[in-house]
């Protein structure tokens, strides 16, 4: 186990050292600031000091191993537009995003899995086949435009919900939250509804699919041979081994969350870090997304890393399949 | 593939088997009449929407059925623009489809190519192609996408690009799978020891046999492509504004929404849909009538 994981860490740190090569590359060397951040009327002597000031005037590797060494003590540069570091902005935004990305997923699960799991044990009834058609609308629906759909029904047509911004936040067990309030709620339902629609169509597919493969297993036809209730046979002998996959997908889908939290943000004016990141994108502010890469990189290798090890104690044959090589 | 003797083509065989779900069937016509309007649109459109001569500026924002003064008739109403959005739909459609089909296209062959490779040759030419798959997969299509198109900047040909580069390590790693079972087979053992070259091996003899799961993948990743092409110029950072894809005009009419105007995005965010759900339709029932494990 202690040698799966070195072995796992050793992998990341490889992931993450190429990435922060593309991140540099794309982000530094491709595009040009200059143009963009120093006005057209701007003199040359003040064009070279605006140059000088922000390094671009060094030989690409000397930028390169500046930008690594940086990085390494948290340091990714100061936005060009908000004049502050940009690993404290978007460390400012995170929260926001998390908490949206972890509502979408909540949804997700507390409404697919028992969809998937009622499905699964009666393939081809009615409520099967309504629901399987329906997550293929959900799978289909182009996730902006289904936000602008949500805005259009329940803001400007029955005024229900607001459909910009997160609200009032309040504290929650000492974390600040949209949970908290009651305005909170209402200003989060709409963007997380959007997020996790398509996701809760995976989920609802990918329980059904497990469930209909271990329902006719042997170990399923001897517990009920036993006599067990079928609530027993259900809920404790098949949600087991359905859930291994699932708890695999839910993590490598939490990530995904978060990069389409970028679409859903700025539909919604969430302010996380995917409308910043957007935001700096049109604006091109190097540092935020050199910054926000560098965050999502961490983020994802974290997620997978985490998974990975999930997996592996769960599912005892990923592991020792990794000692016989 | 198995040893009963069949006259009948497989081709035909499958189509025996799609036609058997009627809601196949009914997606796979929407999917047709969606291609050929595309297709056909210059001839099909009322009006030229990128023909400035005949778009009249008072006309914008009028709601559907209205007409102009010169008595045509806008049936889905009019955008920003004054432009007829049934002509404007018909032509995103065009673009949307265009993109989506083409970048699927050159990804399925950079794909196929670089999966069967793996495959065959083995050995260091697998695990380097493998290590780059997986890489690719390791984050979501759109943060991809998103990215190379910032650094890039817009165009139709920098969003095929984009496309392509997040669509390929799909096929490859589908292709590598199924090429993997088929090298086993005794026909490629024959064909070895005919001595056949390798290309000839891989593509004559291997790629005809791993087509199934490509189409099928293929026929998704369309789906895909459209809509992530559709989220990316919505978001601004995908195609100009001098090629009006579906996408585009519903980011266009979105300002337009709040107030009421709810066609000029509603219109071309249906036909997206239509479009993305029809082509999965048939991509799942595809699945059905060509996955050989469930088939055999």
């Amino acid at each position: 186990m202690t040698g799966f994981i070195v072995r796992r860490l050793i992998q990341s740190g490889g992931v993450i050292l190429t990435m922060t090569v593309v991140v540099f590359l794309g982000v530094y060397a491709i595009g040009n600031p200059v143009d963009i951040l120093i006005p057209d009327d701007a003199t040359a002597a003040e064009r070279d000091l605006a140059i000088r000031s922000l390094g671009l005037d060094k030989p690409l590797l000397v930028q390169y191993t500046t930008f690594l060494s940086n990085l390494l003590r948290g340091d990714l540069g100061t936005s060009f537009v908000y004049n502050i570091p940009s690993i404290d902005l978007i460390l400012l935004r995170l929260p926001a995003t998390l908490e949206l990305a972890l509502c979408a997923l909540f949804i997700a699960i507390v409404i697919g899995l028992p969809l998937g799991l009622m499905c699964g044990l009666r393939p081809g009834s009615r409520l099967d086949r309504v629901v399987m058609g329906a997550s293929i609308v959900g799978f289909s629906i182009p996730n902006f435009w289904q936000g602008l759909m949500l805005i259009m029904l329940f803001s400007v047509m029955l005024g229900w919900l607001p459909s910009t911004g997160r609200g009032e936040v309040g504290l929650l067990f000492g974390i600040e939250t949209s949970l908290a309030t009651w305005d909170g709620i209402s200003h989060l339902l709409l963007p997380a509804i959007n997020l996790s629609l398509y996701k809760l169509s995976l989920m609802i597919r990918l329980t059904r699919s497990g469930v209909r493969e271990i329902m006719y297993l042997d170990y399923v036809r001897f517990a009920r041979a036993k006599g067990l209730s079928e609530q027993r046979i259900v809920l404790v002998h098949i949600m087991k081994v359905v859930l291994v996959p699932i708890i695999t997908v839910v993590g490598m889908e939490f990530g995904s969350l978060i990069a389409f939290a970028t679409v859903t943000e700025t539909i919604f004016a969430w302010p996380g870090m995917g409308k910043l990141i957007i935001d700096s994108i049109m604006r091109l502010d190097r540092p935020v997304i050199a910054g926000y890469l560098v965050v999502i990189v961490l983020l994802f290798v974290l997620i997978n890393l985490v998974v990975d090890i999930a997996y592996s104690l769960l599912d005892p044959r990923i592991r020792l399949g990794g000692r016989t090589e | 593939m198995t040893a009963v003797v069949s006259q009948e083509h497989p081709w035909r065989r499958a189509w025996q088997h799609y036609r058997q779900s009627p809601f196949a069937v009914v997606a796979l016509m929407m999917c047709s009449i969606i291609i050929l309007a595309a297709v056909f649109a210059p001839w099909l459109a009322p009006q030229d929407p990128y023909d400035l001569t005949v778009i009249d500026f008072f006309d914008s924002k009028l709601p559907p059925g209205s007409r102009a003064s010169t008595g045509f008739l806008y049936a889905l109403g009019t955008d920003g623009q004054g432009r007829d959005m049934f002509s404007a739909m018909l032509y995103g459609l065009r673009i949307s489809l265009f993109v989506g089909v083409l970048s699927g296209l050159v990804a399925i062959f950079i794909g196929m190519s670089l999966g069967l490779m793996a495959a065959y040759l083995g050995g260091w030419v697998d695990a380097l192609i493998m290590r780059i798959v997986d890489f690719m997969l390791g984050f979501p299509t759109i943060l991809v996408a998103l990215m190379l198109l910032a650094i890039l900047g817009q165009g139709v040909d920098k969003v095929i690009f984009a496309l392509i580069l997040v669509q390929w390590a799909y096929f490859a790693r589908a292709v590598r799978g199924a090429a993997l079972v088929e090298r086993q087979k005794e026909y490629i053992e024959a064909a070895q020891s005919l001595g056949l070259s390798k290309r000839r091996i891989m593509f004559g003899h291997i790629m005809p046999n791993c087509l199934a799961p490509v189409i099928v993948l293929g026929t998704m990743q369309v789906a895909s492509a459209i809509s992530t092409e559709a989220t990316l110029s919505f978001l601004g950072l995908g195609l100009p504004i001098t090629e009006p894809s579906l996408g585009l005009l519903i980011s266009n009419g979105y300002s337009n929404m709040l107030s009421g105007r709810y066609w000029i995005s509603v219109y071309p965010g249906v036909l997206l849909l239509l479009t993305v759900f029809s082509i999965n339709v048939v991509g799942d029932r595809l699945r059905d009538v060509l996955n050989p494990r469930l088939s055999r």
